[in-house]
């Protein structure tokens, strides 16, 4: 069963189309790039796969639970880490995860031990008592992420999850979620506009004016367009280049 | 159930915790009724003679009179600045968290006004403490009954504040909702001067008056506050918190939002 899901998703905001019929699936643990120019799309998708947004045409399925019918398990199985940063700086580490943990209906107990886990696994257990406002880009992200997984998502979507950082932490952060990836089988959809967050072995989805323009793995797309990542990247988002 | 029980907890206790860390919002909740109390009702007090109506069983003193209405003045300034914030926080920061939770979002914006409500009664209570010390001393009975009254109108306001927003695009800053929504549901009310004054000086004003939902607000917890119970003012209260909080569920929509913003 695949972690995500998307058939014929299209969105307009009033008579501007923001996303045209959007095709494709992420399988389980799969690590996914989903590029494109700012005002791709990316941003009306995320806003869409995390059911900000109400569906106007099309489905999203999240671990075979269709977003519009059952929100419920198709929420549960979804983690999101925005691209702005939605912790409360005022409030310390825990106290951020023992938010988000009692919004997924965890019990407090179960909430601890979720909670131990994920800062062990993200370094971060010596900083629970610190206010978010204290740490560093980097860990702001990374308890992020944490509380990202606490309720155990079997699908994790971060929107431009390295704007902000220096380039050692945006490396240090796209090994780290790769890492996840491949260790905990969780699938993830990171979406960037900066080519070198994108590996050669990811898959990869191009979004160019409200379209998926391309979509399989980044080498394969990078050899039939130009050669280069960056040169494919250029001729499918040329202007007019999708329509 | 349980679930249900542990995110209601968890949203409370994130309100009450970011109300400790934020000192100065408890101070600058409190300097706006404090001025009307301790300066304007100073000045007004020998100006306006308030006669013996219900629920006083005596002349009172004007500060005395406009202490209700300025528990209900916190309660509206809360009311409409949350609910303004969760509006246009939606489509970042906090929002987007409470949304992503697989509750209902129905319940998790009723759980968020519920919170943002009972906080706002600390920031009432320590007004009343402040305003016995100045001397407005109710009877501690009335205190404790005067807690649901209070509950009852928080919520009626928050959730009348949500709807406003989502229904209304000029109020987008907290200036619009002031000169639009606040001055004029506070003025024209019996938070500052009794109804049967209003009517002396115009008709027309005295309906208006009359029809405010918060006009009805302030008179449930003055009565409250002196023990009594003001059986019309508590289901007029009652039948517009649900009303304004159904509509207000299902009016929210972030999406209309950004398509607005779009157009």
């Amino acid at each position: 069963m695949n972690a995500l899901q998307v058939s014929d998703l299209s969105f307009a905001y009033g008579t501007r189309d923001a996303l045209r019929q959007l095709d494709f699936s992420l399988p389980a643990g799969q690590f996914a790039s989903l590029l494109g120019p700012n005002g791709a799309g990316k941003s009306t998708l995320i806003a869409l796969l995390t059911r900000l947004y109400d569906v106007q045409c099309g489905e999203i399925r999240v671990g075979g639970h269709s977003l519009q019918t059952s929100p419920r398990p198709a929420l549960r199985q979804l983690g999101v880490v925005f691209q702005q940063s939605t912790l409360d700086l005022d409030l310390s580490v825990e106290q951020n995860l023992r938010y988000h943990a009692a919004l997924h209906g965890l019990s407090r107990r179960q909430g601890s031990v979720r909670i131990d886990a994920e800062l062990a696994r993200q370094d971060l257990t010596e900083r629970r008592r610190e206010r978010v406002r204290s740490l560093n880009g980097g860990h702001r992200r990374r308890v992020e992420i944490a509380r990202a997984l606490l309720h155990e998502p079997r699908l994790l979507l971060l929107d431009e999850p390295s704007v902000g950082l220096d380039p050692a932490s945006r490396l240090a952060l796209g090994q780290h979620v790769r890492q996840l990836c491949r260790e905990q089988g969780i699938s993830v959809l990171w979406t960037t506009h900066l080519l070198d967050e994108v590996q050669p072995s990811d898959a990869l989805l191009i979004l160019h004016q409200g379209r998926l323009v391309a979509s399989g793995p980044a080498e394969v797309i990078s050899l039939e367009h130009g050669g280069t990542l960056g040169s494919a990247f250029n001729r499918l988002t040329a202007v007019g280049a999708c329509s | 159930m349980n679930a249900y029980w542990q995110c209601f907890s968890g949203i409370v206790m994130r309100e009450w915790l970011r109300f400790v860390l934020q000192r100065t919002r408890l101070l600058s909740a409190l300097v706006r009724p404090l001025l009307w109390l301790l300066v304007f009702a100073a000045g007004f007090r020998a100006a306006l003679g308030i006669a013996i109506i219900a629920p006083y069983d005596t002349y009172i003193p004007y500060e005395v009179y406009i202490v209700p209405g300025l528990t209900c003045m916190i309660l509206l300034f809360n009311g409409m600045q949350g609910s303004l914030s969760m509006v246009y926080d939606r489509e970042m920061g906090s929002m987007r968290v409470l949304l992503t939770s697989p509750l209902p979002r129905a319940f998790l914006l009723a759980s968020k006004l519920l919170a943002t409500s009972l906080i706002s009664l600390l920031q009432v209570y320590a007004f009343l403490a402040i305003a016995w010390l100045y001397g407005v001393q109710p009877p501690a009975v009335g205190l404790v009954l005067a807690l649901p009254a209070l509950l009852l109108v928080a919520l009626m306001l928050s959730a009348l504040g949500l709807l406003l927003s989502n229904a209304i695009r000029q109020l987008e800053n907290f200036a619009g909702v002031m000169n639009f929504v606040i001055f004029p549901m506070f003025f024209l009310s019996s938070a500052l001067y009794p109804l049967w004054k209003m009517l002396e000086a115009s008709p027309w004003l005295y309906w208006l008056c009359a029809v405010n939902p918060f006009t009805h607000g302030v008179e449930l917890v003055r009565f409250a506050l002196y023990g009594q119970f003001n059986l019309l003012a508590m289901m007029v209260c009652a039948g517009l918190t649900v009303l304004f909080a159904l509509l207000a569920v299902w009016t929210f929509n972030p999406q209309h939002a950004a398509v607005r913003k779009a157009g």
